[in-house]
Parts: structure tokens; C-alpha cells; sequence
């Protein structure tokens, strides 16, 4: 079985912040990691492949640097690797990502089942792999909890829904989007650091995609336009309390009585 | 739509540093004092607002624009499981009313299943001008393609400005296939939509995984789509009279075949979630380690209220993640929340701003919790909960 995880470097922490002077976006040097539900799906591919064998490949879109998320990939199991990257990619909403993924998935030869990660920490729109599944005509089932039985040619799945807990076969070829309860991610094994030392990552870029329309990817295959970004709204109706912990508790009391709280 | 140019002649050892600098994604990148743009450029165009003067450029490229007045309408999914109509419908009715009468475009609901003809009139009872019902025997279960199918059907035919779509496990799923069929932008988990007179919908959403908001617009494209959660709209009240019309439509079946094949569905205990909660009390990183999480649980015992939790507590794995409150977890709309030792970030803010009362115990004056507080409460949650409990526990009230 060939299966295809899309991965996703994520910044470390979100202290992204707008500064109320001059309305600039602040980003301190962050550190950055792979999408911690990518994990997850990582994980699932590599147990698949565990029980009956085949490859496990990953894919990402993401700056040059986004090469250390495919290592990690490796370190952890996976077979072969893709980096998307391409100045003509920035500025990519959710339709131009999706879009510029499957082509590159086009690029990757046969593949039964992808997989993804819930959602990104930094997008964090959930939408990436249903539109990636559009473009690429195939099946999808988001919100897999948990692999029922694979057989030759589909694959039973649990997925978690509001109310229900449904079961639903799904044919290859197909993608899947899939949960934190799934299995428990492995950790990158640092034998295997020196065995995938010299593994390549390929890159590629739009000269290597079947559709170069550049109107396609980036910001001009981005339909969504941020008009302008802005600090949260301040609640400018409040009351700030200080004092001790006594007198703020005291206070507070008084409060949850005199509305009926208590 | 258009790129970003470097004048790399204005550049100079005074002015390269502020440049590189003024980047929040470090995609700006200084190669032997020649300046490139890197992939990890998000088109936030800082560089050219706020950078060097005249050293960025953003140059716009022609574009082809779209005749808005074929598309009229503002739709709403009717999301539901078995004609069990999920809430978050209501109430993105009632902004779809909003948002229809500043531009004088009628509200639709789209409603697809299996036998829930009879259950579309319950829409009519809260104000929408047109239900349009597809009832095949193909939509009975939620399957990707033939749901999808539906919409494509229902798109082409009414030709909507605007889709709403509530951000529930099924419209999470759909809304993006279709926003793919049609090439068209989807803005996720929306939460203030407004709408321009041109018909542009305003939407606007935490972003960039940081502490700031962005508004987004569509303006090439349509049907525009964003998906919101459920409690962050408010629903409109449910009139006694029906008003507006019920349309079966025809599509063709060939169009619903579908891949998938569910096999069965069990029903999930019905457990209390935080989202029905009337009263909560929230913990953050505050809150030191596990074993205190008793006090907050002691506190909501006292209050009848629901204990919830920002993120970095699920990680932590102090807590299910259905407890979580934000962006990425649930949302709440309480009589009454209480924050305990958390900083506000927006991501958690967008999850409970809407409460009715909002209590925050944190003791870092400066918290950005404090900005959405109605009683922002400066002091230690060590020193404030435990004598909050006593206070309660001793029927004291009148300090
Ligand atoms: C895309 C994305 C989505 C996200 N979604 C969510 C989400 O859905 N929900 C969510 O919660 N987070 C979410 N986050 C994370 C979010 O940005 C914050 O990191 C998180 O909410 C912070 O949690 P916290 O307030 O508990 O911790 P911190 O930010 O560490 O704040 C702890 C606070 O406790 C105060 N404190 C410490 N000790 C005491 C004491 N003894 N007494 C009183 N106060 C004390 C401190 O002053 C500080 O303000 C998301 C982030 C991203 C990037
Ligand atoms: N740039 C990317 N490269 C590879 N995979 C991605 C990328 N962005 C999103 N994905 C995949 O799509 C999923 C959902 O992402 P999102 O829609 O950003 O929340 C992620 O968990 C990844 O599996």
C-alpha cells in the first residue's frame, strides 16, 4: 500500500503580536516544529504500513527551511520525502495550498490513501485536506478516530461525529483527515538520525508541476484577501478590582451573591 | 492579486536592517546586500506600508472582475443529522437576515437529506424567504460526494452571493469540497461577518496563529463562503407563523454516487457540554499542576457550573479535550464565566467573548484577558479561590 502524508512546519509558539503604536506585526526569532496533528497522521501511516507493508511517503509546502519537518518525517520512519517550495507559493490561502499540494501529489507517483492531520496550529482552518481531496477527485472522510479493518482495496474507518460515532468504508484511492485519538505518535528515533543522514528531500517547484499558470498559485490563486489586520476588540465597560486576596475574595462574593450566582 | 517588488536601488546600509526587521515571517532575506523575498512571504504587505519608504512595492495585477448582480442571495446549510436540525442553523439564519437586508437580497436555506421533507417547514418558522430541499434516498447518510453534489446543484441554480455554513464535524468537511469545486475563497470559523454594499462579505477571524484579527473578503468570487461556530451567532426567536416557501428541487442522480458506504452509526452518550453550559469556570497555565485543578473543580461544584480549560492544559493532558475553550476547541456563550490564572490570548478569547458575564482572576495587571473582562479581578488565584470557596461554603455575601 502507498500512502502520502502531508506535513506542515508550524512556528512554536504564537507570539505573534500587533504592536499598538504602529500597527506592525511583532514575531520574535520562533523556533519551529512539525504540525503536532501531522503527528498523528504520521503515526497512522506508518502503522498501516507495519500490517501490510508498502511505502510511506510525506509531502509539505513551506519556505526552504520547511526541509527539517520532512528530516523529522524520516526520523520517525517515513520513507521518501517532498518540499513544495517556491516563491510563486507565498501568500497562499487555503484554495491556492490546496491546489499547489495536489499537484505536487501528482508528481509522486501511484498512491492509495493520503492522509492528514486535523487541522494546522498556525492556519488552523481544518480545510486543507478536503479541498486538496476536490482537487485531487478523490473520496475523503474527515474526523477518523480510529482504523476499523483495512482490506485490498478500501479502507473501514471510525469517525467522530457531533452525535454519533459512525463506521463508513471508504474505496481507495481516498484521503482522510484524522484525529488525535488514532494512535500515539512514536518518537524520532536518533539511530535512525545517522541511517537517513543523506537521504535526499526533493524539492520542487512549479516548473516541475503539470499546471504552471502562475494566476493559480500564491496570492494570485488566492481568492481570500486580508483586507487589513488589527489588535482584538477592548471591553471598555469593566471594573478592575485590586487589593488582597482577601479583599479581592471578599468582593467577589458579594458580586456572585447580588447576582444570584450564589 | 498582484506581487511584491524589491527597489533594490533604494536599499542602503542604513535602511536594510529596519527591512529585514519589519518582516514578522523573516521572509525578507539579505543575499550580499541584495534583498529576496523568500516562500515564507504571507503577502501582508508590512514591508510596503511600514518598511524603508519606496523599497517594497506591491504592484497590482489586472484583474478580471466578476458580475456581482448574478449572484443574489445570502444561503445558509442546514446542517443536521437524520432531519435533526443542529442549532448553529438558527442562528446563522439570523445573521444571514442581517446580513441579507443591508444589501436587499433575499435569505435561502439549503436542506439536504433523506425523508426530512416534512421537517423543512420548521425553518420557515424563523423568518428565511426560500427553503430549497433535496430528498434522495443517496443523501440519507452524510457522504462527501453526493452531499457535495447537492450543493453544486443548488449553487448552479440559485447562483447564492453569499454561503454560510455552520463549522460543525459535517460542515468542516463540506464547505471546503465545495469552495474547491467552485475555485472560490472560504474563510474558516468566522467570528464577526459584516456585508458591504457591494455585496462583499466581511469576514473576520483570529489569524496568522497570533494574538490579531484579520478581515477577509472575497472580492473575485463567488458564492463567498465562511463557516462559523456554533453559540457565536445568536439565534433569531422562533415565530409562532411560517412565512417563505418550500422548493423540491430535481437534480440529476447520477451525480450521487459515492465511494463510501457507512455501515452504522451508534449514538454517542449524550454528555454535558461545555457549550450548553450556564455557568463555567475556566483554568489556564495559571493554574500550577494538575492536583490544583481540584480547587477550580471545587469552585465550579459550589457555582452548579462546568469546569473548561485553554489549550496548553489539554496538552498537558490535564483535562479532555472537549474542555477546551477557543479557536480550536468550543465555543461558550455562559451567563457567567470565570477565568483562572489565564492570559486572554485571542484564540481563547474568540471561544467566550460573548458570555454575558465575564470574570477574570489573573494577576499580571497588564493580561490581555482583562481587555474582553467585564470584572477584571488583579490578584492571585492561590490567595482569591480558596477564600472565595470558604466565603461561599460559610453563606458569607456582604463584605
Ligand atoms: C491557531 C491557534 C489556535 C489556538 N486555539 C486555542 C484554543 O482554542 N483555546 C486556547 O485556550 N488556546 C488556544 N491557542 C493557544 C493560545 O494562543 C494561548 O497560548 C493559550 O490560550 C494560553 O493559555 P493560558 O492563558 O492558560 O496560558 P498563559 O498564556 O501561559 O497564561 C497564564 C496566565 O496566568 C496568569 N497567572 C499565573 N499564575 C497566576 C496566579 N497564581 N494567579 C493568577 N494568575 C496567574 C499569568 O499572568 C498569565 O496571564 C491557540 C493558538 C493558536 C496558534
Ligand atoms: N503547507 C502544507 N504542507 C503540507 N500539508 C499541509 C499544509 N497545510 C496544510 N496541510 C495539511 O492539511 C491539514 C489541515 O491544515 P489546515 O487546513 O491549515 O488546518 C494539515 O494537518 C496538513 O496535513
Amino acid at each position: 500500500m502507498d500512502i502520502l502524508v502531508c506535513i506542515k512546519q508550524v512556528p512554536e509558539t504564537s507570539k505573534v503580536e500587533v504592536d499598538p503604536v504602529t500597527g506592525v506585526l511583532k514575531r520574535d526569532g520562533v523556533d519551529s516544529k512539525m504540525n503536532p496533528y501531522d503527528l498523528y497522521a504520521l503515526e497512522t501511516a506508518l502503522r498501516i504500513r507495519e500490517e501490510v507493508g508498502g511505502t510511506v511517503k510525506v509531502i509539505s509546502m513551506g519556505p526552504p527551511q520547511a526541509a527539517e519537518v520532512i528530516r523529522e518525517a524520516y526520523m520517525m520512519g517515513a520513507d521518501e520525502g517532498v518540499l513544495l517550495s517556491d516563491r510563486k507559493f507565498a501568500g497562499a490561502d487555503v484554495l491556492a495550498t490546496s491546489y499547489t499540494i495536489s499537484q505536487g501529489v501528482r508528481q509522486m507517483g501511484h498512491i492509495d490513501l493520503i492522509l492528514c492531520g486535523k487541522q494546522t496550529t498556525d492556519g488552523d482552518t481544518a480545510q486543507v485536506g478536503p479541498e486538496m481531496a476536490e482537487y485531487l477527485a478523490i473520496p475523503h472522510i474527515a474526523n477518523a478516530i480510529k482504523i476499523e479493518e483495512l482490506k485490498d482495496k478500501s479502507i473501514v474507518v471510525k469517525m467522530d461525529m457531533p452525535n454519533t460515532v459512525e463506521v463508513a468504508e471508504i474505496q481507495f484511492p481516498c484521503l482522510l483527515t484524522v484525529e488525535k485519538e488514532i494512535y500515539q505518535p512514536r518518537l524520532p528515533s536518533y539511530k535512525k538520525k545517522l541511517e537517513i543522514k543523506d537521504r535526499e528531500v526533493k524539492m520542487l517547484s512549479l516548473k516541475n508541476f503539470a499546471d504552471q499558470d502562475e494566476k493559480r498559485y500564491g496570492l494570485n490563486g488566492s481568492p481570500t484577501q486580508v483586507e487589513r489586520i488589527f489588535p482584538p476588540a477592548v471591553n471598555t465597560d469593566k471594573e478592575i478590582w485590586n487589593g488582597s486576596g482577601a479583599e479581592l475574595a471578599d468582593k467577589l462574593t458579594a458580586k456572585l451573591k447580588k447576582s444570584k450566582f450564589i | 492579486m498582484g506581487r511584491l517588488i524589491v527597489n533594490q536601488e533604494k536599499i542602503n546600509s542604513s535602511n536594510i536592517d529596519a527591512l529585514l526587521k519589519i518582516c514578522p515571517f523573516g521572509a525578507i532575506e539579505d543575499k550580499d546586500g541584495k534583498v529576496e523575498v523568500s516562500a515564507a512571504c504571507k503577502m501582508c504587505k508590512l514591508c510596503v506600508k511600514k518598511g524603508p519608504a519606496g523599497v517594497m512595492e506591491f504592484i497590482e495585477d489586472e484583474i478580471k472582475h466578476i458580475d456581482k448582480s448574478a449572484w443574489n442571495g445570502v444561503a445558509v446549510y442546514v446542517d443536521h443529522v437524520e432531519g435533526d436540525i443542529h442549532p448553529v442553523t438558527f442562528e446563522l439564519i439570523g445573521k444571514a437576515k442581517e446580513l441579507a437586508a443591508k444589501i436587499n437580497h433575499p435569505v435561502y436555506a439549503v436542506f439536504m437529506g433523506y425523508g426530512i421533507k416534512d421537517k423543512a417547514e420548521e425553518i420557515l418558522h424563523y423568518g428565511v424567504d426560500e427553503v430549497f430541499v433535496y430528498d434522495y434516498e443517496e443523501l440519507k447518510d452524510f457522504r462527501i460526494e453526493p452531499y457535495t453534489a447537492g450543493m453544486e446543484d443548488f449553487i448552479n441554480k440559485v447562483k447564492p452571493s453569499t454561503l454560510l455554513v455552520g463549522a460543525t464535524t459535517i460542515g468542516r468537511s463540506l464547505a471546503p469540497r465545495v469552495a474547491a469545486r467552485f475555485k472560490t475563497g472560504l474563510t474558516a470559523d468566522c467570528t464577526i461577518l459584516d456585508m458591504k454594499e457591494n455585496t462583499d462579505l466581511v469576514q473576520i477571524r483570529p489569524a496568522f496563529g497570533g494574538n490579531i484579527m484579520a478581515q477577509i473578503i472575497n472580492p473575485n468570487n463567488r458564492p463567498q463562503m465562511a463557516t462559523v461556530r456554533y453559540k457565536v451567532m445568536d439565534a433569531p426567536e422562533r415565530s409562532a407563523e411560517i412565512s417563505g416557501k418550500i422548493t423540491v428541487c430535481d437534480m440529476d442522480t447520477s451525480k450521487l454516487a459515492s465511494n463510501i458506504n457507512v455501515l452504522n452509526i451508534t449514538k454517542k452518550e449524550v454528555e454535558s457540554s461545555i457549550s450548553d453550559a450556564e455557568v463555567i469556570v475556566a483554568a489556564g497555565r495559571g493554574v500550577k499542576s494538575e492536583k490544583d485543578l481540584e480547587m477550580i473543580k471545587e469552585l465550579a461544584d459550589l457555582l452548579g457550573a462546568q469546569v473548561a480549560v485553554t489549550r496548553p492544559l489539554i496538552e498537558a493532558g490535564w483535562a479532555d479535550a472537549k474542555k477546551q475553550i477557543g479557536l480550536s476547541g468550543r465555543t461558550v456563550k455562559p451567563k457567567l464565566i470565570i477565568t483562572c490564572g489565564i492570559s486572554g490570548a485571542v484564540q481563547f478569547a474568540a471561544g467566550m467573548n460573548n458570555s454575558d458575564c465575564i470574570i477574570a482572576i489573573n494577576k499580571d495587571a497588564k493580561a490581555s484577558i482583562f481587555n474582553v473582562a467585564h470584572y477584571g479581578i488583579v490578584g492571585d488565584i492561590y490567595e482569591v479561590i480558596p477564600t472565595l470557596i470558604s466565603n461561599i461554603k460559610a453563606g458569607k455575601g456582604i463584605a
